[in-house]
C-alpha cells in the first residue's frame, strides 16, 4: 500500500517535471510545476511531515506559483520559444549526471545503511508541528532571525527593482 | 517504513537532472526560474526522506529555509525579469547578453 503511493506520487512528480521542461507554453509550464507542487506535497504526508505538506501548498502552490502566473501573463509573451543552442552542453551534463548515479547505484547496491540512533531533535510523542516548533524556536533560532532578515532584503529589492521611477531620476536599465 | 531510502534519493535525483537539463536548455528566463524550483523541490525531497530516516527533526527545518530562501529568490527574479522586459521588452536570453564578454 505504501508502496504504491510512493510510486503513484514519484511516477507524477517526474512526468510533471519533464512536462515542465518540455512544454512550450510558459503557462502549460507553470501548471506542470503546481501539479508537481501538489503530489510533492503528497509524498511529504506520507513521509510523516503533514506540517510541511501543509506548507508546500500554501506557499508554493498559493503564493510562488500565483506569482509567476502573474508574471507570464503579464509579460504576454510570444510563443517564440525554441530550444537553446546549448543542447550539447545540457546533452554532455545530464548524461554525465545519470552515469554517475548508475554506477553509484551498481557500486553501492540497494542496501539501506543502518538507522541512527535518535538525536536530541528526536521526534517524540508530540506531533510533527509541535517538534518541528519546538526545534525551530530553539536551536535554529539564529537561522530563523537571518531568514526574516532575507525576506525583507528581498522585499525591498523586488519593489525597488520592478518600480517604474523613483522620483524621477532612477537610473535607466 | 518499507519504501527504502534510495527509491527517494533516485526521485529527486531524476527531478533535479531534469531542472539542470532545463535551466540549461530553455530560453526563456521564465522557464529558467520554473527549473530552478524544480531543483529545489528536488532536495527538499531528499531533505524530508533523510528526516524520516534518521527521525530526526533538524531535516524539516531546513526545508523551511530552502522555501524561505526560494521565495526570495522568485520574489526578486521576477522582479528583476519586468525591469529587463520593460528595457528590452524580450525575456529571451539569447538577446540579453549586456554581462558577455
Amino acid at each position: 500500500m505504501e508502496q504504491a503511493f510512493f510510486f503513484y506520487f514519484a511516477f507524477v512528480i517526474a512526468v510533471a517535471a519533464v512536462f515542465v521542461v518540455a512544454v512550450r507554453n510558459p503557462i502549460y509550464s507553470a501548471l506542470s510545476l503546481l501539479i508537481m507542487f501538489f503530489h510533492v506535497a503528497g509524498l511529504y504526508v506520507t513521509l510523516n511531515a503533514e506540517f510541511l505538506a501543509a506548507v508546500q501548498i500554501i506557499v508554493y502552490a498559493g503564493a510562488i506559483l500565483v506569482l509567476y502566473l502573474f508574471v507570464v501573463m503579464l509579460l504576454n509573451l510570444r510563443q517564440d520559444d525554441r530550444y537553446h543552442r546549448q543542447w550539447p552542453m545540457a546533452a554532455a551534463v545530464g548524461s554525465t549526471l545519470v552515469i554517475e548515479a548508475i554506477i553509484l547505484t551498481v557500486m553501492k547496491g540497494w542496501t539501506s545503511p543502518v538507522v541512527a540512533p535518535g538525536t536530541e531533535t528526536t521526534v517524540g510523542g508530540i506531533s510533527n508541528t509541535a517538534a518541528i516548533g519546538d526545534v525551530l524556536y530553539s536551536t535554529y533560532m539564529f537561522p530563523f532571525e537571518v531568514a526574516s532578515l532575507i525576506l525583507l532584503v528581498a522585499m525591498i529589492g523586488a519593489i525597488l527593482l520592478a518600480k517604474k521611477d523613483i522620483g524621477g531620476d532612477a537610473p535607466q536599465l | 517504513m518499507t519504501i527504502p531510502l534510495s527509491y527517494y534519493i533516485v526521485l529527486s535525483g531524476i527531478v533535479f537532472l531534469t531542472g539542470v537539463v532545463g535551466v540549461l536548455l530553455r530560453r526563456n528566463i521564465i522557464i529558467i526560474l520554473l527549473s530552478v524550483e524544480l531543483m529545489l523541490n528536488a532536495t527538499n525531497i531528499n531533505f524530508v526522506a533523510f528526516s524520516q530516516y534518521f527521525h530526526d527533526v533538524a531535516g524539516q527545518v531546513f526545508v523551511f529555509f530552502a522555501l524561505t530562501v526560494a521565495a526570495a529568490e522568485v520574489a526578486v527574479g521576477l522582479a528583476i525579469i519586468i525591469a529587463l522586459y520593460r528595457a528590452r521588452s524580450t525575456i529571451n536570453i539569447d538577446e540579453l547578453q549586456l554581462l558577455k564578454w
